[in-house]
This record gives C-alpha cells, sequence and structure tokens, in this order.
C-alpha cells in the first residue's frame, strides 16, 4: 500500500498516526509530488491535520530524549523520500516496542535515521564554515548558498549569536527562502523572483574598497599559511569539498 | 588621499604575507573547547566543537588567524625560520591591525578567533605585554567573544602571563624539540625548564579558578580551552618512544589538551639539521597523532604502544594493528560479550562503533552484515572478533600472515609512491 503525503512534518506524523489507527500491514510513503497512479497498489491520501500530528509528535517526545528528537528533525531536513519512510518506519518501531529501544543499532531503521541525522549535521556544520558575508552598501552582511539539505533552520541560533550586532542576510538559492537578521530577532523572509534579482544587484555594488581589501587580504593569508612543502591535494578537496568552492572568497579565481 | 590609502594597504598586506608566513610551522589551529557567550550583544561567541572555516591545501585546518606580532627575535634558534642570523624580511604589526584584521575577518565569517605569536623583540616582558595589548583591547574595547590562542611567552613575569590568561581561552608554549638534549643541540639558549615553568603556573591557576567557581559561580574564566605544546619531529635523532613518553608526562603533569607533532620541515642550511629538500616525516607525523589517539580515546598506556622492545611506530601499519597483532593471545573476542575496552582494541572498530556495538548487542546478538552497516572496518577486524555467524575457522594464523592479509587487500595512502612495481619481463 501506499501512503501519499504532501512532504510537510505534520503529513509525516499524521501518516504514523494513520497507520496505527488502520494497520493496513507495510505499506510505503510517497510524495505527493511524485506520486505516480499505479493500477496494482491501493493508495491512501494523508491529510494533514494539527491536532494529529500534536499527538504523534507529543507521544514521541515522551519516549525519546531531546537528542533523538533532534536526530528526528534532521533527518526530516534531509527531504528525501528514502529519509521519510526511514523516519516512518522508525517512529513505528519506537511506538510498538519499549523504551530505550532507540539505540538498538542492529535495526536497519534506526540505523538510517541516526546516519542521515549526521549526514544534516555535517551539512549545518559545514554551512557554519563556508558562508562567507560580504557588506553591502546598507551595512548589511550578506550571503547566498545552496544546501544540500535544508539547514537554514538549523543555523539560525548559531548566526544569531554569533553576531549579535550586525545586520545578516543567509539566503537559500535553492529553496528560495532565507533567514535575516535586524539586530533584534531572525526572521524567515520570502522573496520574489524580481526581489531575488535586486537582491544580487545590491550585493554586487558593495563597498568594493573595503571588501575588495579584506577580500584580498584574506586571499593572502590562505596562500601563505600554507605550507608547500607538505602539499596533499586529496586532502584538501575531501575537507572542502568543490561544490562549496563557490561560496569561498580564498577560492575565487582559482 | 587616495594614493596614500593604497600605499597603506599595500604595506598591510606585505605585513600579512610576512608574519603569517613566519606564524605557519605553529600546527595548533583548534577552536574546540571555548565557553564564551555573547550575552552583551556583543560580537563573536566559540562554538563548542570548534569550526575549521577552511582547508589549506596542504588539508590543514583554518580556523583562525594565525599570525606572529613580530618576526624580529633575539634568539637564534637552528630550526626556526625567524632566527636571528637568517636573512629574511622582518616586520611587525601594530596593536590596531591586528585587532582590526581580527574583527574584519571575524564579521566575514573567515575565522573563528585569532592565533598570536610572537618572536621575541627586547625581552620577554616586553613581548608578553604588547601581546598582552592585542587580547585586552579585544575583550575590552571591541567586545569581542571569539576563540583567542595566545603564546605564552617563556621567562615572561607571572603578572602578566596571569593577566593574559584572563583574556585568552588558550594558551600554549611549544617544547620544540622532544629531549632536553636535542634542545640544547639546536637552541642552546633554551631549556625545557623554560616551558615548565608557565605551563605549571597556568595549569595551577586553572585549578585555582575551577575550584573558585564551584563557590562564586561568577568567578571569571581562565584559559578554559586549557593549554597545549608542540615539538618538532625528525629534526633531531629522538625515537618514536622518546617523543611519545615525553608526551605522555606532559599530558599527565600538566593536563594538557593537546600535544602536536609537527614534521620538521628543512628550512636551513645548517649542517646539524636535514638538508633544504628533504622530505617532511609526514608517516612519521601521522603514527605519531594515532599514538597519541590511542592514549587519549583508547585507552592504551604509553608502554603498551612503544617501550625498549619496540621503539620505533611501524610505518607499513597504524600503531593499533601492530599492537593486536603482536598481543594476538588477547584474540578473537567475542563481539557479543566481550567489554566495551576490549572491542575499542580490535583494529578495525573505533569509538564510534564500539559504543553502538555495546548498546545494539542488548537486543540480540549482532551479525557480520550489521556489523558493516554500523561501520566496523569488517575486512581488518574479521581476524580479530567473532560474532553470531562467523564462519568456524580451523586454522589459527600468524601474525605476520594477517598482517599480510590485511595489507594486501588495504590501499595505504602513503606507500603507493615508494613501493616499487616489480619487472617481469
Amino acid at each position: 500500500m501506499i501512503y501519499v503525503i504532501d512532504g510537510s512534518l505534520e503529513s509525516l506524523l499524521c501518516a504514523v498516526f494513520e497507520w496505527f489507527e488502520r494497520k493496513p500491514g507495510k505499506i510505503i510513503l510517497q510524495l505527493e509530488k511524485y506520486y505516480q497512479p499505479d493500477a496494482f497498489t491501493a493508495k491512501f491520501h494523508v491529510h494533514a491535520d494539527q491536532k494529529k500530528a500534536d499527538r504523534v509528535w507529543i507521544g514521541l517526545k515522551k519516549k525519546l530524549d531531546k537528542s533523538w528528537m533532534r536526530r528526528f528533525y534532521c533527518t526530516f531536513l534531509s527531504e528525501s523520500a528514502h529519509a521519510y519512510n526511514s523516519l516512518f518506519e522508525f517512529t513505528c518501531y519506537i511506538f510498538s516496542n519499549p523504551a530505550g529501544s532507540e539505540v538498538n543499532y542492529g535495526n536497519a531503521h534506526v540505523l538510517a535515521v541516526a546516519q542521515i541525522a549526521r549526514k544534516v549535521e555535517r551539512e549545518k556544520h559545514r554551512m557554519e564554515a563556508f558562508i562567507r558575508f560580504r557588506q553591502s552598501a546598507d551595512g548589511i552582511f550578506y550571503c547566498g548558498v545552496d544546501p544540500d539539505f535544508n539547514v537554514l533552520p538549523l543555523i539560525m541560533n548559531h548566526f544569531k549569536n554569533r553576531y549579535a550586532d550586525q545586520q545578516w542576510i543567509i539566503y537559500d538559492l535553492k529553496r528560495h527562502y532565507g533567514l535575516y537578521y535586524n539586530l533584534e530577532k531572525a526572521e524567515e523572509v520570502n522573496l520574489t523572483p524580481e526581489e531575488e534579482k535586486n537582491l544580487h544587484k545590491a550585493i554586487g555594488e558593495v563597498h568594493a574598497v573595503k571588501e575588495n581589501l579584506y577580500a584580498a587580504l584574506w586571499k593572502d593569508y590562505f596562500k601563505n599559511t600554507n605550507i608547500a612543502a607538505r602539499k596533499n591535494t586529496k586532502l584538501h578537496v575531501q575537507h572542502v569539498p568543490k561544490r562549496y568552492w563557490k561560496y569561498l572568497t580564498e577560492k575565487m579565481g582559482t | 588621499m587616495l594614493v596614500k590609502l593604497r600605499a597603506m594597504c599595500e604595506r598591510l598586506r606585505e605585513k600579512l604575507n610576512i608574519l603569517a608566513d613566519a606564524a605557519k610551522y605553529d600546527v595548533s589551529c583548534s577552536s574546540s573547547g571555548g565557553t564564551r557567550k555573547n550575552n552583551n550583544k556583543g560580537l563573536g561567541n566559540s562554538h563548542a566543537s570548534g569550526i575549521c572555516h577552511t582547508y589549506t591545501e596542504d588539508g590543514r585546518c583554518v580556523s583562525l588567524l594565525k599570525i606572529l606580532l613580530t618576526n624580529h627575535c633575539i634568539y637564534d634558534c637552528a630550526f626556526c625560520v625567524s632566527r636571528k642570523s637568517n636573512d629574511i624580511e622582518r616586520a611587525a604589526f601594530t596593536v590596531e591591525e591586528v585587532v582590526s584584521l581580527t574583527i574584519n575577518f571575524y564579521r566575514r565569517n573567515f575565522i573563528e578567533g585569532l592565533f598570536l605569536s610572537s618572536g621575541i623583540f627586547k625581552n620577554a616582558d616586553f613581548t608578553m605585554e604588547r601581546l598582552l595589548k592585542v587580547v585586552k583591547k579585544l575583550r575590552l574595547e571591541e567586545r569581542f567573544h571569539g576563540y583567542i590562542h595566545l603564546k605564552t611567552i617563556p621567562g615572561a613575569s607571572e603578572e602578566l602571563i596571569k593577566e593574559a590568561g584572563l583574556y585568552a581561552d588558550r594558551m600554549s608554549i611549544n617544547l620544540e624539540m622532544p629531549t632536553e638534549s636535542g634542545l640544547k643541540l639546536l637552541a642552546p639558549e633554551k631549556s625545557h625548564e623554560d616551558v615548565k615553568r608557565p605551563l605549571g603556573l597556568v595549569q595551577n591557576q586553572i585549578i585555582q579558578f575551577n575550584d573558585e567557581k564551584k563557590l562564586i559561580k561568577s568567578t571569571p574564566k581562565f584559559v578554559p580551552a586549557g593549554q597545549s605544546t608542540q615539538m618538532v619531529i625528525g629534526a633531531t635523532p629522538e625515537t618514536d618512544k622518546d617523543i611519545m613518553h615525553t608526551a605522555d608526562a606532559f599530558y599527565k603533569n600538566f593536563s594538557l589538551k593537546r600535544v602536536y607533532y609537527s614534521g620538521y620541515i628543512p628550512i636551513s642550511h645548517d649542517n646539524r639539521l636535514p638538508l633544504i629538500g628533504t622530505q617532511p616525516p609526514l608517516i612519521r607525523e601521522n603514527r605519531l597523532y594515532q599514538t597519541d589517539w590511542l592514549m587519549r580515546f583508547y585507552g592504551f598506556h604509553v608502554n603498551e604502544l612503544l617501550n625498549d622492545a619496540n621503539p620505533h611506530l611501524d610505518v607499513d601499519i597504524d600503531p593499533k594493528l601492530s599492537w593486536a597483532l603482536r598481543n594476538l593471545h588477547f584474540f578473537p573476542i567475542d563481539i557479543n560479550v566481550a567489554a566495551y575496552k576490549m572491542i575499542l582494541r580490535v583494529p578495525g572498530i573505533g569509538v564510534t562503533s564500539a559504543k553502538k556495538i555495546v548498546q545494539a548487542r542488548k537486543f540480540g546478538k549482532l551479525r557480520i552484515d550489521q556489523l558493516k552497516k554500523i561501520g566496523v572496518a569488517y575486512n581488518r577486524a574479521k581476524h580479530f572478533i567473532k560474532c553470531a555467524d562467523t564462519p568456524y575457522q580451523i586454522k589459527d594464523y600468524q601474525g605476520t600472515q594477517i598482517k599480510s592479509f590485511i595489507l594486501a587487500e588495504s590501499q595505504s595512502k602513503y606507500l603507493k609512491n615508494d613501493v616499487q612495481q616489480l619487472i617481469l619481463f
């Protein structure tokens, strides 16, 4: 049987709720936008219902500690069908077994959630490392990114606490939303395609002299702190995969 | 006006080039262990695990802006680029320049903080005072809460070191050479005693502040990320045993967070040192770090890994495997009943996998496929473990046989260039 969900956290949790209510046996979750009707498999459309979702969420909280709830959320942010299915199976497993079952790494779904969550945390950490701000003419520090997973919600607090005295925008160009910190609080911003274009333009006209000076200084530093006799390109690329080079000031022009 | 500005920028770039280049032989770039919070709407905070913002082309982490305040130095240590007798360009930053570079790099998320070291100009106190000025300005005037790693200058007065500790997250002093005799050979003016005194001083202060903190919550932080040191490897003829025993003693006596091992990179024509152009001992350095990790995270005692019978680490295999092969009487162990401490000692199983195994086996006996998924390097570990579906094995292999099996199926990242292909025809 196929359960069709819309991809929101609520719909995922509701799928769990509906499964326990109906007990249809083995099911597969599919996203609405990728669902293709199939003559031989029955489908059930899961309606995202806030109340049902809350019940499942509260139930989960009773069974799992904070670190596992975070793993659950991280796995959800990976946005893949495999992750949604693993989460579904994991949640059913947790509800059907005594407390403490989440450390059964011999179980494929438990292990899958732990491993996907780890990948998402790694991407989050990379964003904390590789984001490079440029100050625009109006004083706002800006950076556009396109992370593999939807990690902006995870990095918000880090940047808010760190850059408490400067305004900044981190914009996810792939998912078309961003974070804006206005010295008071950080919040989500959605821009129209038109506004997105204007933003790029505004960034283009940055404090040219100052920004170019610090970019040049940073590039100099990057070059001079390297020890040529120890060159190890394989390790370098392993730590800084090429898909991130486009963000990195020190890698521009290489 | 613009011309003047441009000239100033050019001079700043020159200085950064010289003083970053001179600082790069300091290995440490860790930014972990800091606990500073940004609670006054200032700039920056510490990330508990540290962040590497980029990596140089030699694969080393760049976390901090690592620079010397100046490369003028009154000492003439043979292994150091900044030695008095070396004919190189000299430069010095002003306090304002270091502060402004740090703040501006930090604001753009280039770095986690500052690593500030210096050549000794005039005398130890004068140098330490200048370093202190930089950190004080950063912390007090700029309200900067990022990470600061400060070099303790050996010979500086107690008051200065104690004051610096209030603003720095980590302090360090380099041992330079693993043994006193090695140091005397290359830097007759220095001694290990000069290093031990300030290390001990800072250690005592840390303990004292922590004790006070238990009673009075508002006690300020004192070097919250602890102390570290560094030794140069391969410049003098010490054995691996000498090096690791020194490291072990410093870990124990001074509760150091880290000891760094830096493969000597030839920079001098001095005939006491390896020739310029000699390859730095990278494999050896790697094996020393592996040993260091085994001591700190895997419960190994330094004597188990390096002793009079085995004063050197194997180059072709890692120290954990080499210990296991020397101690085959402990193996094979049953993964489903063995103690955690013993599982940690199996080659091919790391801390994460060992923890998962211990948790997972409560739910049923673990099989080979589960171990593989958990992340065990099974092809390596299989010679040392048994699990639920391990095939029965009649033959008992010798250590040398196991070693050749493992070497045959693993690709060493180092040896591939050294091994000569046999020519058959």
